[in-house]
């Protein structure tokens, strides 16, 4: 036993052992199985537990590239996922730049806890708390017809931007916190290093401030995109007629019709998708980073 | 994509452990329905467990399917399920309900005789669903929009309401909904072009696609459409309940019908139990209780809508002769049949963007 031991990195592994056990097997139970169940799913004709028979088969696959409506689809989350992710980036990035070097003490504390107070809130909450502000009539209508002195009509409600809306309301907190934290840790002293040396602000933030804070707003961008390209719940509320994407249709098979092997074959092209995406982009976004 | 599919596992859990956990007790009444349509109403459980000692156990599904899919995972479990008639043949082929013998049910002779006759709730002269309530999917009207209620489904298509127009999120029911206007009958749909061109054509019209009772009734309450497809159950409520500007429209072309009936599933503990909550459950008294306090559809037994008042919706408007002749019910559907219906509407849905 003592000799095994020995070895340097082998008793590290050892050690780390028990602190990295729990959270390998939260993983294994509440993702690796589920996923594997469903990947098991979506190679078969029926499923096991509708009690008929059932056989393995590609078609779910197969369905997905003879019906051209789910590329159509499939492109429109795509598109969704790039425009929220960007409304993300323009909304995120000036704030956390303003709560990382401007302000201090207090009212930093503050700001930051109204950034991330939509995160303590339900999700659903959120969405139809929107969709009272958005539609014609509602809280955002009515004050604004208050204000103005002429009369204007506002329904955003059930649209293409009420779901951007709701989308960017609920993903912008996290570009605001990876890019606070990248933010943060730019050494005050390069900020006016480039100032002594006659940079303008422009300049500072072109060449020193976004690269040095670019693996956070990769990351944001990431944690962001992923979850927009798939999400259901905001367009299905918020966009009415418009409202159906690649997500809301998975949705249906597993909730409206219950053919789940289809919405197993469709959600697992979609994170094939994504993965490809991600991985054509990393090496531009490595250089960047 | 993660949410779904987690979801989705934790319910085949659920559903799996859910099968060693619930064993059904004898005095136990397990019932599976639609979640908020009657069978869970607290005061009638509270009647019915008082009156039969029997203690009531709900369980819901969220669609027709999921239901079919209980039954077949937990046997013995359930002693009452609640099934569309449309599916009743579907459950009996898959041997999951069982006859029932309706002299243990008192109620059952004053059921009348033509939803009693529905030749999709009898095999070989077996009784395999007791009809409990039936309604229809028709139009409703916002009438702060209407001077005169219209009496034609080609007002979904009048370029006045262009954008306050909503249809339910549902293949099927947009399918036989657009057979309806195409004049054609429901359960054989001959012409699926003319279906499919009619349907394009109300695409551009409509505001959303509704698909729960809350939705339709919150677009109302804020003067956000003007008429749309509608139960007539909920149209009562939405009018009685909650006061709002809402009448239904029973178009001249005719509107779809649907027929709800409980039955025991195969391998049910306690099936006496089980025939005295059927029969609380179409006695007059609970109807016109559930009518009064809740709203409800029309009930399948004689005496219990004609215990209502002689106003009342349900009896007045849907107890007309002449509107009898124009309703269509709904048959089973085939599998094949649904997917073809998923697959027109999808398309019909994604065309729109």
């Amino acid at each position: 036993m003592a000799g095994q031991v020995a070895s340097g990195s082998r008793s590290g592994l050892r050690s780390a052992l028990p602190l990295l056990l729990p959270a390998y097997l939260w993983l294994t139970v509440a993702i690796f199985l589920p996923l594997s169940a469903m990947v098991f799913f979506s190679f078969m004709t029926e499923l096991p537990l509708s009690g008929k028979a059932w056989a393995f088969t590609l078609e779910n696959y197969t369905t997905f590239f003879s019906q051209g409506l789910y590329w159509t689809l499939l492109l429109a989350s795509l598109r969704l996922g790039l425009e929220v992710t960007l409304w993300c980036v323009f909304i995120g990035y000036p704030a956390a730049y303003v709560l990382a070097k401007v302000l201090k003490g207090r009212s930093r504390e503050a700001i930051f806890l109204l950034v991330i107070l939509p995160f303590w809130s339900n999700g659903l909450v959120r969405i139809f708390s929107w969709a009272m502000v958005l539609r014609e009539g509602g809280i955002l209508d009515t004050a604004l017809n208050a204000v103005l002195p002429f009369k204007i009509n506002i329904d955003l409600m059930y649209s293409y931007p009420a779901v951007i809306i709701g989308l960017v309301h609920s993903y912008v907190p996290y570009m605001v916190l990876t890019c606070y934290l990248t933010l943060q840790a730019i050494d005050d002293s390069l900020i006016e290093a480039g100032r002594s040396l006659g940079a303008s602000r422009l300049q500072m933030l072109r060449w020193v401030i976004i690269p040095l804070s670019m693996p956070g707003l990769v990351a944001g961008a990431a944690l962001i995109f992923v979850p927009v390209v798939g999400s259901f719940m905001e367009p299905r509320i918020l966009g009415g007629r418009t409202g159906t994407f690649y997500g809301t249709v998975i949705e249906d098979q597993f909730v409206a019709v219950f053919n789940w092997p289809l919405g197993a074959a469709l959600s697992f092209i979609l994170l094939a998708v994504v993965l490809v995406i991600l991985a054509l982009a990393s090496p531009v976004l490595r250089r960047a980073a | 994509m993660r949410m779904p599919k987690l979801t989705a596992f934790l319910t085949a859990t659920a559903v799996v452990t859910s099968v060693f956990t619930l064993a059904a007790t004898a005095a136990e009444v397990h019932v599976l329905n639609w979640k908020g349509y009657g069978a869970d109403e607290p005061w009638a459980i509270a009647a019915f467990e008082k009156a039969t000692g029997n203690k009531v156990v709900n369980d819901f599904f969220n669609s027709e399917q999921e239901m079919l899919t209980k039954l077949r995972t937990n046997p013995g479990l359930y002693d009452v399920v609640m099934i569309n008639a449309a599916f009743n043949d579907q459950a009996m082929a898959e041997k999951l309900i069982q006859p029932i013998d309706v002299s243990k049910i008192p109620n059952y002779a004053d059921i009348s005789p033509d939803k009693a006759g529905s030749p999709m709730l009898a095999r070989d002269g077996k009784v395999y669903g007791v009809p409990w309530v039936w309604g229809l999917t028709a139009l409703a009207i916002n009438e702060k929009a209407f001077e005169t209620p219209p009496t034609s489904i080609t007002e979904m298509w009048n370029e006045a309401h262009k954008g306050r127009v909503v249809i339910r999120d549902d293949a099927v029911e947009a399918v036989q909904f657009g057979a309806i206007a195409t004049g054609q009958d429901i359960n054989d749909i001959k012409d699926m072009e003319a279906v499919k061109t009619k349907l394009t054509s109300l695409m551009p019209q409509i505001k959303t696609f509704w698909s729960s009772e809350n939705d339709w009734n919150q677009m109302v309450a804020s003067n956000q459409i003007d008429i749309g497809t509608y139960w007539s159950g909920s149209a009562d409520r939405a009018k009685t309940h909650f006061k709002l500007p809402v009448a239904l429209v029973i178009p001249q072309e005719g509107a779809v019908a649907w027929l709800d009936a409980f039955s025991i599933p195969v391998g049910s503990k306690n099936v006496a139990g089980a025939e005295a909550f059927i029969n609380y459950m179409i006695d007059p008294s609970f109807y016109v209780e559930w009518v009064t306090k809740v709203g409800a559809p029309v009930s399948a037994n004689t005496k219990a809508v004609a215990a209502l008042p002689e106003d009342a919706f349900n009896r007045k408007v849907m107890g007309d002769p002449d509107v009898a002749k124009r309703i269509q019910f709904q048959a089973p559907i085939t599998d094949a049949q649904r997917e073809a219906y998923l697959a027109l509407w999808q398309e019909l849905k994604v065309n729109v963007k």
